[in-house]
């Protein structure tokens, strides 16, 4: 159970939800939004957090699209992985996001949750750092739109208040070349050891990572070293892992250097397979 | 936008075919509201984590690990419960394939099962793979659980039908 109170509500439309978090904030309320919540629930479990408030944004129409509009596709922050899964409107999206939790626990996480969680992996914003999205972002100045590569530092940079309502990503991006590795320690369900997303766009081809290091990441210096073609693979490789942004993970999944060997196994696959496509 | 200033919460939900409503905490989990408030037992509290899968239910004909569900998120929903599955097709393939030794795992399983019939009704052995992975058997019955599934699916295929007390 969790061990202490909180108020919940349920804002119909993004407004009303920004305003409410100003005025509970404002009393003291410790608000925090909600979406697929399995996070919140687990942390709030084990008493990490205390919310004294939680907002849920499910019930915000313009957080549950899967739609085109334009040459843009818009995914609502709210649509759970399995629904994302099933319209499969972005096949690498689609793939990754299969590769998060469970299938039965994929009906409650939401993309937007995947991506705003604390754990390591958040799989499921690699495929947006590759496809260079554009996140809509609601806050008490109304909403913004801007770069992935603008918020996503490590993690989805937030100001106070402020709420990720959808992901934009251009119809281009949608149908490139790809491949998606995810590579556990053992079986089909769990955090990865390294998990690759890869794909080719005007004979470049871009990568990024999770379980690599203790965040998800796409590096440009890595992948200028990959792209070198005047170097064999497995010096162009060396040259990558040269460049990572912070040291390899080592925890309970694999150590640092189990994880370097199936790290160079997994993008030799990647780009092997791509450089022929 | 509905709201309170307290953190007790009425909730009004079809359980098994049944509406009840109750009030609850906001922090209410609903894996414990539907053990300790309703009183329907079946549903297992296994790691609490949402990783072993025993505490699955149907909320509006999906599986959801209930441990990992606030019970005023299921304000408005039609609930299956395990009690709910009583002389359902998938339960009686269990028994026949005795896909189960201490048993609490089982509610979970037979609860997926039914929610990949209510979305896959002819559901290949890849996807059969993908949702049992959802849940978790310590006593490794994993080949007589898989043999029950395939077999629930081969006799849809045959015309049964069944249909839940949602």
């Amino acid at each position: 159970m969790i061990p202490f109170n909180f108020e919940y509500y349920k804002p119909s439309s993004v407004q009303m939800a920004v305003e409410l978090f100003q005025s509970l904030h404002k009393q003291g309320k410790k608000p925090m939004y909600y979406s697929g919540g399995t996070e919140i629930i687990t942390w709030a479990r084990a008493n990490s957090i205390q919310p004294g408030s939680v907002i849920d944004l499910k019930f915000i129409p313009e957080c549950n699209v899967i739609e085109m509009q334009k040459d843009k596709l818009v995914i609502g922050a709210c649509v759970t992985l399995s629904v994302l899964s099933a319209a499969n409107p972005f096949p690498l999206l689609t793939e990754t996001a299969q590769g998060a939790a469970d299938q039965t626990a994929r009906n409650k996480i939401t993309l937007g949750g995947n991506i705003c969680g604390k754990i390591y992996y958040r799989e499921a914003v690699l495929p947006l750092l590759l496809a260079n999205s554009r996140m809509v972002i609601a806050g008490i100045q109304g909403i913004r739109e801007t770069s992935i590569h603008n918020v996503f530092l490590q993690q989805l940079r937030l100001e106070n208040g402020e709420f990720l309502v959808q992901i934009l990503t251009d119809r281009g991006y949608l149908s490139l070349p790809f491949v998606h590795y995810k590579k556990r320690q053992i079986g089909n369900v769990g955090y990865p050891l390294v998990t690759v997303a890869a794909i080719k766009k005007d004979k470049q081809i871009h990568t990024a990572y999770s379980g690599v290091c203790s965040f998800p990441f796409r590096s440009l210096v890595m992948e200028q070293a990959l792209n070198d073609s005047s170097i064999p693979l497995a010096a162009r490789i060396e040259q990558a892992i040269g460049k990572l942004p912070a040291p390899l993970l080592d925890n309970a999944e694999g150590s640092a250097s189990f994880r370097k060997f199936v790290l160079k196994q997994t993008m030799a696959d990647a780009v092997q397979i791509l450089e022929r496509r | 936008m509905s709201s309170c200033d307290t953190t007790i919460y009425p909730v009004e939900f079809q359980v098994n075919g049944e509406k009840r409503t109750i009030r609850v905490r906001a922090a209410d989990i609903l894996l414990y509201t539907i053990r300790d408030k309703l009183g329907l037992t079946g549903s297992k509290s296994g790691c609490d984590n949402g990783d072993c899968g025993t505490c699955t239910i149907l909320v509006d004909s999906l599986p959801m690990k209930s441990c990992l569900m606030l019970t005023v998120e299921a304000d408005g929903k039609k609930i299956t419960t395990i009690e709910g599955l009583m002389n359902s097709p998938v339960q009686h393939a269990f028994v026949q394939h005795q896909a189960f030794q201490c048993g609490y795992c089982t509610p979970g399983f037979i609860v997926n099962c039914q929610g990949l019939r209510n979305v896959h009704p002819h559901a290949n052995e890849d996807t059969i793979r993908v949702w049992l992975e959802s849940n978790i058997c310590r006593c490794m019955s994993y080949e007589e659980i898989h043999n029950a599934v395939k077999d629930v699916f081969m006799k849809k295929e045959d015309g049964e039908a069944f249909s839940s007390r949602s």
